[in-house]
C-alpha cells in the first residue's frame, strides 16, 4: 500500500464453516480490514494468519488461471483471487461453491466435478492468436491451453444442477463441444453419444448462468446449444463458438 | 506410524453438505432471484409461471365441477367471476400463458442452436409482443365488465 492509498476500512466477513463430523454447517463472522485493492482472497487469507488458522480454502496462482479459489461471494460464483472486497457492501458473505460436495470449509470435492468431462478431453488447443507469426525450427505450429480453467463456478451457477446431480453440467459439456471442433483424432461420434444422453446437452434449461459466471469467458451454454443443433440435425460437427 | 491411522481417517469418505443455491424450504435450488442475470430470471419465471399453469388446470376443473350442483351454484360463482379482483387474475392468467409460450418459442429457437448467440435480444423482442398482447387481452378482459 501506497502513501496516497486510503486507509483501510473493516467489513464484516461471514464465512461457510464445516468440518467433517460436525452435526452441521455455520458461518463465523469476522471483522476485516479492506483497502481499495484488497480482493477476497486477501481478506480470507488475512483471517488464515490473523484469526483462525483452522480456516480451509483453496487457492494457488492469484490471477485467475488456475481456477482453484471458486466460492460464492455475496451469493455469486467468483475466483475469490480477482474479486476486490472493497465494493462488496459491508458484509460479506462467502460461501464454497453450490451443487459439489463440500469437503472442509470453503473446500469443495473438485474430483465429482472433473469426474464428469469426457474422458477424452484435451488440454491443449490449436493456438488462433499469432496467426501471422512463424513458429520458430522445430515448432510446427503454436498451440495453446485451453480457456476452460475447470474452476467449477459454472456447474455452481447452474439451476439445472442445482436439482439433478445426474446432468453432468455445464463444463464438460462445453468440453465435449471443444472437442468436436478440433477432434485430433477423437471419434466425434461417441463424444454425440455423450452429449446426446438425457443427463448431457438436452438437460439444460437455457438460463445462461454459466456464460454469466464464467471467468474464462468459455460461454458454456452457447457451446451446448452448438452441440443440441449438431445432435438435432444428426451431424457430426457443431457450430463454431468464439469465447466471448 | 506403522500399524496406526492417522486422526480422522476414519471420516475420508464421508460425504459433506451440498449447497444448493436460492430460497424455499427445503432450498429450492433453481429460483435464486439474488444477482440473476436475465437468462436465469426468466428461466425462474418460466418456471414459477409453469407451476402456476398447472395449479390453473386443476383449478379450472374444480370450478367446471361445480356445474354438477345446479344452475344456483354456477350463478353465484359467475357473480364473483364478474369482480374486479377475479378479472384481475384472469389477468394473471393471461400474463402466465404468454410469458410460457413466448418464452418457450424463445427456449426453442435458442435450445436448438438456431440463434443460440441471440437469447437476450430474443427476449426483449418477445416481451415487447407479450406486452402488448398482455395489455389487449387486459382493455378486453376489464371492459367487458
Amino acid at each position: 500500500m501506497s502513501a496516497a492509498d486510503p486507509l483501510p476500512t473493516t467489513r464484516r466477513f461471514r464465512v461457510y464453516r464445516y468440518k467433517r463430523g460436525d452435526p452441521g454447517w455455520r458461518f463465523d463472522p469476522f471483522e476485516v480490514p479492506v483497502g481499495p485493492r484488497t480482493t477476497v482472497l486477501d481478506a480470507l487469507r488475512w483471517i488464515q494468519l490473523h484469526r483462525d488458522r483452522t480456516l480451509a480454502l483453496r487457492h494457488s496462482c492469484f490471477h485467475a488461471s488456475c481456477g482453484t479459489c471458486g466460492m460464492q461471494v455475496n451469493g455469486r460464483e467468483a475466483l475469490a483471487c480477482v474479486t476486490l472486497a472493497d465494493p462488496l457492501g459491508s458484509t460479506i458473505t462467502v460461501e464454497p461453491l453450490a451443487n459439489i460436495p463440500v469437503l472442509t470449509d470453503l473446500v469443495v470435492d473438485m474430483g465429482q466435478v472433473f469426474a464428469r468431462f469426457p474422458d477424452e478431453i484435451g488440454t491443449v488447443r490449436m493456438s488462433e492468436k499469432p496467426s501471422r507469426a512463424s513458429p520458430p525450427d522445430g515448432i510446427d505450429t503454436y498451440e495453446r491451453f485451453e480457456d476452460c480453467i475447470e474452476c467449477g463456478l459454472c456447474l455452481s451457477a447452474c439451476p439445472v444442477s442445482a436439482t439433478s446431480d445426474a446432468y453432468v453440467g455445464p463444463a464438460a459439456l462445453a468440453a465435449a463441444q471443444r472437442l468436436l471442433e478440433e477432434p485430433r483424432g477423437v471419434d466425434p461420434e461417441r463424444i454425440l453419444d455423450w452429449a446426446g444422453d438425457p443427463a448431457g446437452a438436452w438437460r439444460c434449461h437455457v438460463a445462461f448462468e454459466c456464460t454469466e459466471a464464467c471467468p474464462s469467458n468459455v460461454r458454456p451454454a452457447e457451446r451446448i446449444m452448438a452441440l443440441r443443433g449438431a445432435l438435432a440435425a444428426g451431424r457430426r460437427t457443431v457450430a463454431t463458438v468464439t469465447p466471448g | 506410524m506403522s500399524g496406526q491411522e492417522l486422526p480422522g481417517t476414519e471420516r475420508r469418505d464421508d460425504q459433506g453438505p451440498v449447497l444448493r443455491k436460492g430460497v424455499g424450504i427445503p432450498t429450492s435450488g433453481w429460483f435464486d432471484p439474488r444477482g440473476r442475470a436475465l437468462g436465469g430470471f426468466a428461466f425462474a419465471v418460466n418456471r414459477v409461471t409453469g407451476l402456476g399453469l398447472v395449479a390453473y388446470l386443476y383449478l379450472h376443473l374444480a370450478v367446471l365441477s361445480m356445474l354438477l350442483r345446479g344452475g344456483s351454484a354456477w350463478s353465484g360463482f359467475l357473480r364473483l367471476a364478474t369482480s374486479w379482483l377475479f378479472l384481475s387474475l384472469d389477468v394473471l392468467l393471461i400474463f402466465g400463458i404468454l410469458y410460457h409460450g413466448l418464452n418457450g418459442i424463445r427456449v426453442a429457437l435458442v435450445g436448438s442452436g438456431i440463434v443460440a448467440d441471440r437469447q437476450k435480444a430474443l427476449w426483449w423482442a418477445l416481451g415487447v409482443i407479450g406486452t402488448l398482447a398482455l395489455a389487449f387481452s387486459a382493455i378486453h378482459i376489464y371492459g367487458s365488465r
